[in-house]
């Protein structure tokens, strides 16, 4: 579904990404797991092509992302943001059915139906009229999900959903996406829940200075990483969740 | 004090005529001046660099140019071209075009002040260029130059007083005939003054009930 084959990217003189090898799979769950600064988040947005890579190949569903491939890509790969990023100036359902709407050109009112479901799977069928100030960082997520889900992704990207939240916060954003791998949706998600990761990836691939240091199926990598440094990495963060 | 009370109320239905159309004036100005200033502020990003050059070089010429100088350019130089056109307008143009600058300033930064990961939120969801400024970047960015482009707005106002100079019968204009022919300049310049101010204290209120209306937390 999505492959990324020597990806690199620098900013100004300092390497990002050093030669990124990536597969997920369609029905995937890939969690992308490292310290700050790492590169996971950078190797997301040259998926969707928020950053464009310098070298290498990344390809989405047969679809080079390239300046002529990326309105397709954009079409069949949503992302959902750590901030959130919900447009502040329209309410929870105008949010979900912008894109519909005013990209896709997709009748209002079938968009508004299928909006409200999507609302009301996600758990925000009641705030429909609101702004997104008027919600709580957990609520605004679940809408930024909401809002993914409408463009009828075949995956979906998730960078750091859960970061910004308050503690008590988090679990509800889990929940639906836990639902939605179970659904089968192709999933490529930048975390530092590793509890989660463990329970809902398919497979974990540990990011440290732009490579991918390792990978594979997330028992493996978590329980017992063939890494000292993803070790090392695991122990920080665990030590300090515990 | 009764005398300027009898003055006020036989000089009232002429300035008030001008008041009208000074009103009539800065509203149509202010709407040229914000669609001009939108235009330079998009041309000014445009990947095309002369779009960018049009838009610079305009600005600066623009400011320093004083705003009296641009109306007689327009009421008595583009005749010379061809291009005729009655007072209100040519008043309508020239302030118009000379606001522009100033608005195209307030709305830049209105846009700079957008959370750049709004604008990225709309790349991901597919918006072409058009469609992210349409329904991202122009309405967040107005929203934020709304302080700004008010104070230009009662600036604006005021500024509608050098269109005197062209023959529109706006406030001003009016109250020089009148002073002119009544010798009455205490009161009739007091008068004037009182009008300018009550105007530009509904504009004022409107700019913060705009602001209320359009906060967005």
């Amino acid at each position: 579904m999505i492959t990324l084959a020597g990806v690199t990217k620098r900013f100004g003189d300092r390497a990002v990404l050093k030669g990124i090898d990536l597969a997920v799979g369609k029905g995937e769950v890939l969690c992308l797991i490292g310290g700050s600064g790492s590169g996971k988040s950078t190797i997301l947005r040259c998926i969707n092509g928020l950053e464009r890579h310098d070298a290498g190949e990344i390809v989405v569903g047969g679809t080079r992302v390239d300046a002529a491939g990326l309105p397709a890509i954009r079409r069949r790969v949503a992302m959902v943001f750590q901030r959130f990023n919900l447009f502040p100036h329209r309410t929870v359902l105008e949010n979900v059915i912008e894109a519909p709407v005013h990209v896709h050109r997709e009748a209002p009112a079938q968009a508004r139906d299928r909006a409200m479901e999507l609302l009301a799977r996600v758990d925000m069928a009641d705030h429909a009229d609101s702004r997104p100030a008027a919600l709580s960082g957990g609520q605004q997520q679940r809408v930024g999900i909401a809002r993914a889900l409408a463009l009828r992704p075949e995956a979906i990207l998730f960078d750091e959903p859960t970061s910004a939240l308050d503690p008590e916060r988090v679990g509800e954003v889990l929940r639906v996406m836990r639902e939605l791998a179970q659904e089968g949706m192709t999933m490529l998600i930048v975390t530092h829940e590793i509890d989660f990761a463990r329970e809902v990836a398919d497979r974990v691939a540990f990011v440290d200075q732009g490579v991918i240091a390792e990978q594979g199926p997330a028992a493996d990598v978590l329980t017992a990483p063939r890494q000292p440094r993803t070790a090392q990495f695991l122990a920080r963060v665990l030590h300090r969740n515990g | 004090m009764i005398a300027f009370l009898a003055d006020a109320h036989a000089f009232a239905p002429v300035l008030l005529q001008g008041l009208l159309v000074t009103l009539e004036l800065t509203v149509c100005a202010l709407t040229l001046s914000l669609a001009l200033g939108v235009m330079w502020v998009v041309m000014g990003r445009a990947r095309f660099a002369p779009w960018r050059w049009i838009s610079g070089t305009v600005i600066t010429a623009v400011r320093g140019i004083p705003i009296i100088v641009q109306l007689f350019f327009v009421y008595f130089v583009l005749p010379d071209f061809g291009l005729d056109l009655p007072p209100f307008m040519a008043g309508m143009l020239g302030l118009g075009l000379a606001y522009s600058v100033y608005q195209a300033e307030n709305i830049r930064g209105g846009i700079g002040a957008v959370d750049k990961g709004l604008i990225e939120a709309g790349e991901a969801l597919g918006m072409n260029r058009l469609t992210l400024w349409r329904r991202v970047v122009l309405p967040l960015g107005l929203r934020h130059a709304l302080p700004s482009i008010g104070n230009t707005m009662v600036m604006l106002l005021k500024d509608t007083s050098i269109a005197s100079t062209i023959t529109i019968a706006e406030l001003t204009r009016e109250g020089q005939l009148l002073a002119i022919s009544t010798f009455k300049n205490g009161s009739v310049y007091a008068l004037i003054a009182l009008l300018y101010l009550a105007a530009s204290l509904p504009l004022s209120a409107l700019v913060r009930t705009l602001e209320r209306r359009g906060r967005l937390a």
